[in-house]
This record gives structure tokens, sequence and C-alpha cells, in this order.
């Protein structure tokens, strides 16, 4: 029996991971380049043109993947921290700050292209709206939790103080994506609900989730080589660092 | 089809700030970024580098 069963637990340990990793990475980039590809084809040559905000709501194809990556990456990193704290892995903690800038970027993204959306429907690049508002908050947590980290010398303690962070912040993602039902805002409602029928054309649904799939396996690549990055940082004096071929002498 | 010529693809129907602005910076970010990431990636591997090379020079000096 046991050996029908994959030992997880194995590939928690840095040493086992990084090669693992080095070999998924491209794999990934192939992946987002072909979403990205066939999300890109839709959103600008088979969507229609809409009938309010005529070319302008193309924004959305890039503004709404990049808002559920910003809050999907920070419940990922939540969830690392939480794990580290909880088993005192070293894996975890250098996951959970691995995929904290690629949050805080897509945490931006959301923000920027937003304001770009929001400045010709609107008339304002920016308004004290309870959507608009929980997302920075958002892009803040990421930055705390980044400047956190870089402020504390030992790097477990700073991955203990950062999964605290982390896991208190946990709160503002639902916060951010019931807002526009809590409040009256000026952001429209959830673009896709599981519970409602899609009320946009199929071919601008099918855009979007593409888009959001080549943002997903874009988010996974940087990620993770961000992760063996930091993994050889940490790691720089174990033997299985000095065993690998890149480093060598 | 929505674009009867190339100027009316850049021209997003009057949108063309707007779209690009979102379009093109969110481009941008996803080059640097993985440039960033691989700039620390190669001073970590480098560092490592010279490190083995000095400890094997230590060895044979030893």
């Amino acid at each position: 029996m046991s050996n029908r069963l994959i030992n997880w637990f194995k590939y928690a340990s840095p040493a086992s991971f990084y090669p693992v990793a080095g070999k998924m990475i491209p794999w990934f980039w192939l992946l987002a380049a072909m979403f990205g590809a066939a999300g890109l084809w839709l959103s600008f040559f088979v969507a229609p043109t809409d009938a309010v905000q005529g070319e302008g709501y193309r924004i959305i194809f890039v503004h709404v993947p990049a808002s559920w990556m910003s809050m999907f990456i920070y419940l990922v990193m939540a969830g690392w921290a939480g794990i580290g704290l909880a088993l005192n892995a070293r894996l975890s903690g250098m996951m959970a700050q691995a995929l904290a800038p690629t949050g805080a970027l897509m945490a931006f993204l959301s923000l920027w292209t937003g304001a770009f959306w929001g400045k010709p429907m609107w008339g304002a690049w920016w308004v004290w709206d309870a959507r608009l508002t929980s997302e920075l908050i958002l892009f803040f947590l990421y930055l705390g939790f980044m400047a956190l980290q870089a402020a504390i010398d030992d790097p477990r303690r700073a991955d203990k103080a950062g999964a605290i962070l982390a896991l208190v912040g946990v709160v503002n993602v639902p916060i951010i994506y019931f807002s526009v039902k809590w409040w009256n805002t000026l952001h429209q409602g959830a673009s896709v609900s599981i519970t409602k029928a899609p009320s946009m054309a199929m071919t601008m649904l099918w855009g979007m989730l593409l888009m959001a799939l080549c943002l997903w396996m874009y988010s996974i690549a940087v990620a993770l080589t961000r992760a063996r990055a930091i993994m050889l940082e940490r790691e720089a004096h174990a033997d299985w660092v000095k065993t690998l071929a890149e480093v060598r002498a | 089809m929505n674009w009867n010529s190339p100027a009316e693809f850049f021209a997003m129907g009057g949108y063309a700030l707007y779209v690009w602005g979102s379009f093109g910076v969110c481009a941008l970010a996803m080059v640097l970024e993985p440039w960033l990431v691989r700039q620390r990636r190669n001073t970590i591997v480098q560092s490592l580098r010279r490190q083995a090379r000095a400890e094997k020079l230590d060895k044979e000096h030893a």
C-alpha cells in the first residue's frame, strides 16, 4: 500500500523541490504563451463591440484576470504561510515569499487598468469606492508583507512574522469579493457568477477565462523561478546546493 | 472581425489611450518582472560559483 502513495513530504524539502520546479517552469511558460495568444485573439478580434462602452470595455480582458489573480495569489500565499506556521517547514516560507511580489504586481495591475477604465466610463481615475479601496488595501498588504520580511534578518523569524500578517490580512479577500454586494458602489457587480447564467457574450467570457489562465500560468512560472532563487540564497551553505551542476566550479 | 483597417484597430473606437494604456503596462510588467527575477537568480548563482572556486583553490593550496 505504502508504495502506491506519493510521499508529498519528500517534496517539502528544498533539495528535492528545486530540481522538480526547474523542470516544470518551461512548461508553465509555454502554457502561459498559448493561453495568452488565444486570449488576446478572442479579446481583440472575436469578442464583439460592447453596446454601451464601445471598444473601451476591452480593458475587461486584462482587468478582471489581474484582479482575480491578485486575490487568488493572496489566498495561496496565506495558505503557504499558515502551513509554515503549523508544520514549521522551510519550503512554505520560501513559497510565501516568492509569491508576494507577483501578487503585489497583480494588485497593482488591477488598480492601474481599473483607473484606465474608470476615467473614460466614470470620468474619474479614482474614487473612494468600497471595491477600489479594499483592492488598494490588498496591494498595501502585499507591500507590508514584503517590507516586514525584508526588515527581519533571520529568515525563519521573518517567515513567522510575515505568516501572521498574511493570515490576518486574509479577512480582506472576502471583503473585496463581496464589496459590490454589501455596499452601493460605483463599481459594477461580479463579472462572472457561479449561481447566475452568464450575462455577457460567450466569446467575451471565454476571452476573459483564457486571459485568466494565461496570468495564472505566468504567475506560477515567475513564482517558481523566484522560489528557486530564494532557495539558493537561503541554503547557500547546504551540501545539496554545492553539488548542483550550475554552481560547481 | 471587428476591424476594417489597422488604423481602426489602433484607434480602438476612440479609447486608444485607455485600452493600450492598460494592455501596454501589463505587457511591460510581464516582461520586467521575469527579467528582474532572472537577474536575482544570476546574482546568487554567480556568487555561489565564486565561492565554489575559492573553496577549490583553498583545497589545492592546503
